[in-house]
């Protein structure tokens, strides 16, 4: 008996925007040129709170950071894809994303100073505060979609993740559930080729993330993570789909983290220099520059007053951040469950913090 | 390689020292966990070993769960392994690999086969790392048979536990306590803890017993410091083995003292000292002569914010304070 086939299956890659700002018109969509400056303007404002993020850590001021420097591109651009009602999952380097939706930058700075407040997340902005532990908010995400399904709501949740994330069982349990119960669930991988010191490679022998999408049976689909437009057009398709009920989709944008993992790690211990100077001359604002000089959207003067409305903003809020007041101890007993315990009002009294 | 007979070594070099003599001399032991390599272990206790042992110090992608079942199958079949979790609250997520395969598959499979497996746990807190990177977990395993477990608070013992936890035939979970791997103390090469499940009289003292393990026995000793300038003299112990937990040794010393404190980290309710309390009660009643108080963390979370950790965490204070509460029945 022959060998049959029973299948064949496929990667797909989009990129629109090269590394020189050239567009390929096959795949260039017609995006208004006011969206085209948001990007660029979020991606400057993201990176301006990351810059100023980094030194307040060495000052101090806040508590140790993750910096998402060389991935605005994946952040901003699926950030400016969600639309209102959708629901986000991030992962602690996705402060990004948060600032890209209009989070305000005073809770992101007082929450990596430590105060559980700065991920109370304003109304109307649906956003779970950001999950440390690697990868165990897949399966939350995928419930929140379930949860809309049920409800019949034209909406999608979006779970973001790293690399290092999808080794985990939780995102392989997440992506089987969602494909079976067909949930308007995005998965957004950013692989930025390392999770710590371990380099993608010693992730997963899968040539892509993106192909783990086939052995569920959901969408899967690569996409240049350095290139803004290519990831809001992936993103956007893949919520399109899901909120006409056609399932959910894996999106892998391949980028790279050209900081160390958080403040508290040297990089330059386990990844070749060669590799991030590489990486550096493919960062995503110089291609969105190039490409947006060549469309009439981009000077020099423009450019600098982005810069400084970005450094203008991000120092008032760190100023509203700083003279924020200090949490009320008894916080954390009230936040323990939906109410108090016995044993936790008699505790609150023994630490003379009732109120 | 070659160490000093007897030295002043740190208690992270003392595990370390554990790990290359046990790579070293047996070719049937794997050591795996995230970031052991290059990284040299996120509180840098593996070092250099992958260099030394590269097939057998393996950094593995971020699947704790699946870690531990890999783990499950290589000791199954002849291999002795020790499994670093990262951080022991991240040690939840391989539950269901510890508690419902590991520690229950010699007597499912009627003693045919064991799982030799120490699973390394960093615990604790006071630095600041917030709700899920903090905890102390211990009295979560308390209740499972089939596993035991070490907390050795010092050099010597971390050790001597280390090499003991891993020719021992059953899955231990070693503690090791973020806030001791600086500390430097003796080490003597030939010093054999011996099977595991023995307490250590860290301090001899006729007034107050104060049992408690890992961190919490330096916070003890500190306090029985500060008893002693005020006319109090603290027995305490140091229990360096939770399950199985010598009661022996708590209950000889309440029949002399007639007061008992328990410090630990984790949470009272379902902890330690829940445990050792409740046997010392139903152990030696008629010696009790006074209060018994336990000290730990309050039912919350633990706080991002140091300034509120430090409050919520125990402290010496308190232990003196639980001492001199024992003295009376006010």
């Amino acid at each position: 008996m022959p060998i049959d086939t029973l299948d064949r299956f496929e990667v797909k890659y989009l990129r629109i925007i090269d590394e020189n700002g050239t567009a390929d018109p096959s795949v260039m969509p017609p995006l208004p040129d006011a969206l085209l400056k948001n990007i660029f303007e979020k991606i400057v404002l993201a990176r301006t709170f990351n810059q100023r993020a980094m030194s307040l850590q060495r000052e101090g001021r806040i508590g140790t950071y993750a910096s998402f420097y060389g991935q605005e591109a994946a952040q901003v651009g699926s950030a400016l894809a969600i639309a209102e009602g959708d629901w986000v999952f991030p992962s602690f380097r996705e402060s990004g994303v948060l600032i890209a939706l209009g989070y305000p930058m005073r809770r992101l700075y007082s929450y990596w100073a430590g105060d559980e407040r700065g991920m109370q997340a304003p109304p109307g902005l649906n956003v779970f505060p950001m999950s440390v532990p690697v990868g165990t908010q897949a399966p939350h995400g995928m419930g929140a979609a379930w949860a809309m399904k049920y409800r019949k709501e034209k909406k999608a949740s979006i779970t973001y993740f790293g690399d290092g994330g999808s080794s985990r069982g939780d995102f392989h349990e997440a992506l089987n559930l969602a494909g079976v119960f067909k949930v308007p669930a995005i998965f957004f991988c950013q692989n930025n080729q390392w999770a710590i010191s371990m380099p993608r490679q010693r992730q997963t022998a899968a040539k892509t993330i993106a192909q783990k999408a086939i052995g569920y049976g959901i969408e899967g689909m690569a996409v240049d993570g350095n290139d803004a437009v290519a990831v809001y057009k992936a993103t956007t398709d893949a919520l399109d789909r899901a909120k006409r009920g056609e399932g959910p989709t894996l999106i892998e944008a391949f980028t790279y983290r050209l900081d160390d993992h958080t403040t508290s790690d040297e990089a330059s211990r386990y990844r070749p220099k060669e590799e991030v100077e590489a990486w550096r001359v493919k960062e995503p604002l110089i291609r969105l520059r190039l490409f947006m000089e060549k469309k009439g959207l981009w000077t020099r003067e423009y450019e600098e007053g982005v810069g400084k409305a970005a450094l203008d903003a991000v120092d008032r809020e760190i100023e509203a951040y700083e003279g924020m007041a200090a949490p009320e101890p008894s916080d954390m007993f009230r936040y323990t469950y939906d109410e108090l315990t016995a044993r936790q009002k008699r505790e609150l009294k023994e630490f003379g913090w009732e109120r | 390689m070659e160490y000093m007979q007897r030295e002043k070594i740190s208690y992270r070099k003392a595990i370390y020292r554990a790990l290359d003599r046990v790579l070293g001399s047996d070719e049937k032991v794997v050591f795996m966990g995230e970031d052991i390599s290059e990284y040299g272990g996120a509180f840098g206790v593996s070092a250099d070993l992958y260099r030394r042992y590269p097939s057998r110090v393996i950094s593995t992608p971020i699947s704790e769960g699946s870690v531990a079942g890999a783990a499950v199958g290589l000791s199954m079949t002849g291999y002795r392994v020790i499994v670093e979790i990262m951080f022991m609250d991240f040690i939840t997520l391989a539950m269901d690999q510890i508690i419902n395969h590991a520690a229950n598959i010699h007597y499912m499979y009627g003693g045919q086969v064991s799982c030799p497996i120490v699973i390394r746990a960093p615990a604790g807190g006071y630095r600041g790392y917030g709700p899920s990177h903090s905890k102390t977990l211990e009295g979560l395993f308390l209740g499972i048979p089939g596993l035991k477990i070490v907390a050795p608070s010092t050099v010597q013992d971390a050790w001597g536990a280390l090499i003991s936890a891993i020719y021992d035939n059953n899955p231990v979970l070693f503690i090791e306590h973020k806030l001791l791997y600086n500390m430097e103390g003796e080490i003597d090469l030939d010093y054999k803890i011996g099977p595991i499940g023995r307490a250590r009289i860290a301090r001899e003292g006729a007034d107050v017993t104060v049992v408690s393990h890992s961190y919490g026995t330096h916070l003890s000793m500190r306090a029985a410091q500060e008893l002693s300038a005020q006319g109090i003299e603290a027995e305490v112990i140091d229990l360096v083995s939770l399950k199985p937990l010598d009661i022996g040794a708590v209950a000889a010393s309440v029949e002399k003292t007639g007061r008992l404190v328990t410090v630990e980290e984790g949470d009272l309710s379902g902890g330690v000292g829940a445990e050792v309390v409740s046997r010392v009660v139903e152990d030696c009643l008629p010696y009790i002569d006074g209060r018994i108080v336990r000290v730990g963390k309050p039912d919350v979370p633990i706080p991002a914010s140091i300034m509120a950790e430090s409050r919520v965490l125990p402290g010496v204070d308190d232990i003196v304070d639980a001492a001199k509460r024992t003295l009376s029945w006010e």
